[in-house]
């Protein structure tokens, strides 16, 4: 492919130039370069190791087995937020997931991209993709409330707003995979007979859903981590019990972080820190679950 | 992709078909109409999401701007809505403090991203690309809540207070502004790296044969031509820092204030609607509608923003 031979011919190039980079300037520039790089795992590694030292102290079952508790901050634990978490997270999935690959599956496979309202959908998607958190937020508090729904913080606010939120990386990366199946596949599906339709769920979308799994998984760890949305909708941050439908009250972790952290007192801070790392285990297992499905399913062409 | 294809790969769409023969999809059967409504309908979800967003914010908003006009709340400087004495809506204090945040971040994201973007583009082998694109992009998945942690706990007393000696408060706009431009580094590096690679490469051809070194080709050829696409990555950023919530709630401060000093502490936008969404105003009240004259004025704001970086995108595209 075309593509293949630039970056082949991209990498002879590379060497080309070689002979004159040792000058002390260049050599400078390849260094800030190379800073640039690794910038960013320098604050990762301080971030992690500042905050589990600051949390090791609370690395104790009543971390995650125990209610949040004002009386005794030194037992204080985030049972309500990871269960919340979790639950509204699986229903963000089951809402939005569906939406969003049978969207992309319409403007991949079906749609007439000459058609104005077409491209208006697809410049649309960019634009959402870059809305602020918090606009999603008064988004859904609008949405439910014209649902005949009053009541603030309910599960099924959260998911809407999560949904709402994560839709357009789905779709982005829902298309990317539909993309990157060859030509050659539905080709031959439809010269058997098959309908573009019979094409497209026969053949298409299963050799896509390793891809489109992967997205999907990495578009609900951003989403487990939403905190500003859930805070709009007015997700109570007290809850001592735990989520038990989509009309229950729920609370979810990093809104109990945010809540913890904003308290003055040292324990509170100190469990803060340490439900940080339990909420970035949670997001790591979700990518470490991305990267084993890409790296176990994913077929090249 | 190690096999020459002749065809490309892509959906029979009728837009691609265009340069294909036949059409090979078979008749319709009964039933398949209403699946492709169905897709649409999904599709248009997003159209609806926009609607949505649009009506939401507006209709309070409305509401508020009939108790308070739109010029005390675009050109006053006094932000007090809740002071039930004598209430302020001039809009600047929270607007001129996510500018200085934004600044802030810029400051710190556009020379990192662009770096990282130039080596992974213009230095890195195709295998270092792949292995090294990961670790620039483990910076976005970090929530942002634990960013605001991180600064509210680590930047300001460690790093500002201790080794930097800046006479800063315990929350303040500099430690907000610097992580969060740590948090949009991403955003720039992988879309500006987009731009660099689109570069053709006669141009660094061109350059190397004139007797140019990398760091040369780099700076004065590649970059010139990528400026378009740099520049949508930068400004993408940009909407990113003016829209992001929890670091500034944690870390800028909750006390709006009209300064464009970055070591004192001030309220954002975005800090506003975290802080007054959680309170515990009446549903309606011109305080509680404040939310929505706030969140309409950011919308428009990124919308304006992003409008912008999408047309951008759309220039590097068809100039290569």
């Amino acid at each position: 492919m075309a593509a293949y031979a630039e970056t082949a011919a991209k990498t002879v190039l590379a060497t080309a130039g070689r002979d004159r980079d040792r000058t002390v300037k260049s050599l400078v520039f390849l260094g800030l370069l190379w800073f640039s790089l690794f910038f960013g795992v320098l604050v990762l590694v301080a971030l992690i190791v500042s905050t589990a030292l600051e949390g090791a102290p609370r690395f104790d079952s009543d971390l995650i087995t125990r209610y949040s508790s004002t009386l005794s901050p030194e037992r204080t634990g985030f049972r309500a937020g990871i269960l919340g978490s979790l639950m509204v997270i699986l229903v963000t999935a089951a809402m939005s997931v569906p939406i969003g690959i049978a969207a992309a599956l319409h403007l991949e496979e079906f749609a007439n991209k000459d058609r104005w309202y077409n491209r208006f959908i697809e410049v649309n998607l960019q634009n959402l993709a870059a809305v602020p958190s918090v606009v999603y937020g008064l988004l859904a508090v609008a949405f439910v409330t014209l649902m005949g729904i009053h009541q603030r913080g309910l599960v099924i606010s959260g998911a809407v707003a999560l949904s709402l939120l994560i839709l357009p990386v789905i779709i982005i990366t829902t298309r990317e995979a539909v993309r990157a199946v060859p030509r050659e596949i539905r080709d031959g599906s439809m010269a058997l007979g098959a309908t573009r339709w019979q094409t497209t769920w026969k053949q298409t979308l299963p050799s896509a859903v390793p891809g489109i799994a992967t997205g999907t998984i990495l578009g609900l760890s951003r989403a487990i981590g939403e905190a500003a949305p859930l805070l709009i909708i007015g997700t109570a941050t007290a809850i001592r019990f735990d989520p038990n439908g989509l009309m229950s009250q729920f609370t979810a972790l990093p809104l109990e972080i945010y809540s913890t952290t904003s308290q003055s007192r040292e324990d509170f801070r100190v469990a803060a820190a340490a439900a940080i790392i339990v909420l970035l285990v949670m997001i790591l297992a979700l990518n470490g679950l991305a990267i084993f499905i890409r790296n176990k399913f994913q077929r090249s062409w | 992709m190690t096999t020459t294809t002749t065809t490309p790969a892509g959906p029979p769409s009728p837009a691609g078909l265009r340069g294909h023969p036949v059409d090979l999809s078979g008749r319709s059967r009964p039933g398949e109409a209403v699946i492709r409504a169905g897709l649409f309908a999904a599709a248009l979800v997003s159209v609806l999401t926009t609607v949505g967003i649009v009506i939401a914010l507006l209709r309070p908003a409305v509401e508020f701007f009939r108790d308070v006009p739109v010029w005390e709340f675009l050109g006053g400087t006094r932000w007090a809505p809740h002071d039930s004495g004598n209430p302020d809506f001039g809009v600047w204090p929270l607007v001129s403090a996510t500018l200085v945040i934004t600044v802030v971040a810029l400051v710190v994201a556009v020379p990192l991203g662009l770096g990282a973007a130039m080596y992974l583009s213009e230095y890195a082998s195709p295998k270092m690309r792949r292995r090294l694109k990961p670790i620039v992009e483990l910076l976005a998945g970090v929530p942002s809540v634990v960013y605001g942690f991180f600064a509210l706990t680590f930047v300001t007393p460690n790093l500002l207070q201790k080794v930097l000696h800046i006479d800063v408060g315990f929350t303040n706009a500099l430690a907000a502004g610097l992580v969060l431009g740590v948090m949009i580094i991403p955003t720039i590096a992988s879309l500006s790296e987009d731009a660099l690679f689109a570069v053709p490469l006669s141009l660094r051809q061109g350059s190397f044969a004139m007797g140019a070194n990398r760091m040369q080709t780099t700076l004065r050829v590649v970059l010139p031509a990528a400026m378009s696409g740099v520049a949508a990555a930068v400004i993408l950023g940009l909407s990113r820092a003016v829209g992001e919530t929890m670091i500034v709630a944690l870390a800028a401060g909750s006390r709006p204030h009209l300064s464009l000093d970055p070591r004192e502490g001030m309220q954002a936008m975005t800090g506003y609607i975290a802080s007054t969404a959680g309170g515990e105003n009446p549903v309606g009240s011109t305080s509680y509608n404040t939310l929505f004259a706030v969140g309409l004025l950011l919308f428009v704001i990124t919308l304006i923003i992003n409008i912008i970086s999408i047309a951008l995108v759309r220039r590097y595209r068809q100039e290569y």
